[in-house]
């Protein structure tokens, strides 16, 4: 009687995407959040070259790692406030595919946008161009990690108003591999080492978070609602 | 109720013991010997260690806070492995006891992470000529205490105390999962930043003398973390069931 | 006796060692109503999500068809539709594309369409206006027309005279008596300080435990 689940996986995808096309503006409030970053660093370090350049990386990922942390507390806010959650949840449809779903669509909406202004802010923090690529790669390995990691942080707290603080308490201890193996394959090929056990740590990474993280986002969920 | 018989015996014994009643007067027969074996465990450990152990001919005296940081370390992963099989526990079989016991956990393991960084410090400054250096025990350790402090505040932002303990479960098992990726991930950081790591403890360092007092402080560290992790279920409980008929008659209130 | 299509044996539901509600047991059949009165805070809501499955039965049981609610969550959920007091409107969507996601997610009612319901929920012309742009009113109207969008054997609704008009009490009515009519079933709160003028229903009395 009720729709299949691949359809039902588009249907949210394409409500995530339509609405986040609707609220344009909160789209852009990561990429200008990093962009004042690595504005602030050159201000604070002063404007020469080589330091900034050594540090580029770091900065650029940590601050990715904060943006990224700071859309998570509204991820499922307005979905709860609305009682879109709690129809999802009484539809009969898995709550898996709303993780699923929802991580894919904050990936498109805050990693890739992020991964596409990469260029910009290297240029900003003066980084070494032969870094760029492999800083683009380690971005398109560790940005979905994030997002899938995310979504149970998110699912945890979509309960508790003001949740800004906790969120990042609670996500950031776990996102510290990726940030260690992301920072450390440009830091590598930086040393004139190859990059690639890096590379491969954070593919790993990804692929093991793609089968678990949606299961415990889903359960997240599900335990959230049931509050009273 | 056709349903609830096809449980096996160890749900069944499960649930017996997860009878907040049952519990309750159980835990408050095993407490006070746990209190008097941590006691002089604990009094018997110390003196071993800082009396009658010989100082150590490189490091002289300030060794000895090993035998606190040792043990400490060793509790604080422990404990979160303990927390988390009550987490589990707690997830799968709905069990109120094995949320509130898990719950119970989280500040004790905390405090050992807490203590483990401390006595680090101390020891690191003499040793190594500062309080803090980014050795990839010490590094886990400190991701370990973030990570405890984040399940302790979630638990307490959720007004459903259920809710709330049932949340804070799913956290501890993300956390248990990315446990093992962190430890690796900070020590490959660190061989390959340093390249040799620094270590407070070695399987070279430890000395025959050194062994009897470190596994006394062990084993009381364990009882202790029982006695304390008990104590303060019990109360969790009273507290969340003291409209319940059991905690009424308990405190003489009802028949 | 038939088997009823859900079944409350002496459910209760506590908040923080609190008891909510005690002893609440009914049985509803195709083709029957329950209405479920009482003042604020006597768990009206709370017990339409525990039948919904959104809150664990702890204590007593939940029958669907028979057997046990939470042994076959995905299975009664299929079959039933809720309205809550978050009434599951996407605020940035037209009604119509509310419309369309709900039909895509809860499946189609044969012979009706958006446009046509959007039209007997009393939205005529209002099929392109952002959701969040309706009165309260209106969006309970929208969320409504769920319900004539969808099918469902049981709707499980939660105040669903509240923000409405004259008009919009006698359109609740009319479609639950058409519903039990075809064979549906309902399940409704109302706080019960006025009289819906819903006629041939049982009737649950809650009081605070």
């Amino acid at each position: 009687m009720r729709a299949g689940s691949a359809q039902v996986l588009m249907a949210m995808i394409w409500r995530d995407l339509r609405l986040a096309m609707r609220r344009r503006g909160q789209l852009a409030h990561p990429l200008l959040f990093l962009t004042l970053i690595t504005v602030l660093f050159p201000l604070a370090l002063g404007p020469d070259p080589k330091q900034l350049g050594a540090i580029a990386v770091g900065i650029i990922w940590v601050g990715a790692l904060v943006a990224v942390t700071m859309t998570l507390s509204d991820l499922y806010r307005s979905d709860r406030d609305d009682g879109w959650l709690e129809q999802l949840m009484v539809s009969g449809h898995p709550m898996v595919l709303v993780a699923i779903g929802r991580s894919f669509s904050h990936w498109l909406t805050t990693g890739l946008p992020l991964l596409l202004l990469t260029p910009l802010f290297a240029s900003f923090l003066n980084m070494p161009e032969q870094l760029l690529s492999t800083l683009l790669l380690s971005l398109l390995l560790g940005t979905p990690t994030l997002s899938l990691i995310g979504n149970i942080v998110a699912a945890l707290t979509v309960g508790i108003g003001r949740s800004g603080f906790l969120v990042g308490l609670l996500v950031l201890p776990l996102y510290v591999p990726v940030l260690l193996f992301a920072a450390g394959a440009v830091n590598a090929q930086a040393g004139g080492l190859s990059p690639d056990a890096h590379l491969l740590m954070l593919a790993a990474i990804a692929t093991l978070a793609a089968t678990l993280t949606p299961w415990a986002t889903a359960a997240a969920l599900r335990t959230s609602l049931s509050s009273n | 109720m056709a349903n609830k018989q096809k449980k096996n015996p160890i749900v069944l014994f499960i649930h017996k013991t997860g009878s907040p009643e049952y519990f309750y007067k159980l835990s408050g027969r095993f407490l006070p010997w746990l209190i008097a074996i941590t006691t002089i465990l604990t009094a018997w450990g110390l003196y071993q260690a800082l009396y009658v152990v010989p100082p150590d001919y490189q490091q002289s005296e300030s060794y000895r806070i090993l035998f606190i940081h040792v043990p400490s370390a060793w509790m604080s992963m422990f404990i979160y492995a303990a927390m988390a099989v009550m987490a589990f526990i707690a997830l799968v079989w709905r069990i109120k006891v094995a949320e509130i016991c898990a719950m119970a956990s989280a500040p004790i393991g905390a405090a050992f992470t807490f203590i483990t960084l401390c006595t680090g410090a101390l020891w690191g400054k003499p040793m190594w000529g500062a309080y803090w250096v980014w050795d990839a025990r010490m590094t886990s350790e400190l991701v370990l205490l973030f990570i405890y402090l984040g399940i302790i505040a979630l638990y307490r932002s959720i007004d459903d105390r259920r809710a709330a303990a049932r949340v804070a479960s799913i956290m501890a098992l993300v956390g248990l999962v990315n446990l093992p990726i962190i430890h690796y991930s900070v020590e490959w950081w660190t061989t390959l930043h340093q390249g040799q790591t620094i270590r407070l403890t070695g399987p070279s360092s430890i000395d025959a003398s050194m062994l009897p007092p470190l596994i006394i402080m062990a084993v009381a560290t364990k009882t202790y973390f029982i006695a304390a992790m008990l104590a303060n279920a019990r109360n969790m409980l009273i507290e969340q069931d003291r409209n319940k008929s059991w905690v009424r008659r308990l405190i003489g209130d009802a028949p | 006796m038939t088997c009823a299509l859900i079944e409350a044996i002496q459910i209760e539901h506590e908040r923080n060692g609190l008891p909510i509600y005690q002893a609440v047991s009914f049985r509803i059949e195709a083709g029957q109503a329950l209405l479920i009165e009482g003042g604020n805070g006597v768990g009206k809501t709370t017990l339409l999500r525990q039948l919904a499955g959104i809150l664990p039965t702890r204590s007593g049981r939940v029958l669907f068809d028979g057997s046990e609610l939470d042994e076959q969550l995905a299975n009664a959920r299929s079959q039933l539709l809720y309205l809550g007091h978050r009434l599951g409107i996407t605020d940035d969507l037209s009604c119509q594309e509310n419309a369309r996601l709900w039909q895509k997610l809860w499946g189609r009612q044969a012979n009706q369409d958006i446009v046509r319901s959007l039209q007997s929920v009393g939205l005529m012309g209002y099929e392109q206006s952002r959701a969040a742009d309706l009165s309260a009113g209106q969006r309970k109207r929208l969320a409504l027309s769920r319900l004539l969008l969808c099918p469902a054997r049981l709707w499980l609704l939660d105040e669903p005279y509240s923000n409405l008009d004259a008009d919009g009490l006698a359109l609740v009515n009319r479609m639950l008596a058409s519903y039990l009519e075809r064979g549906g079933a309902a399940i409704l709160t109302s706080h019960g300080t006025f009289d819906p003028g819903l006629r041939g229903v049982q009737r649950l009395v809650m009081r605070a435990a």
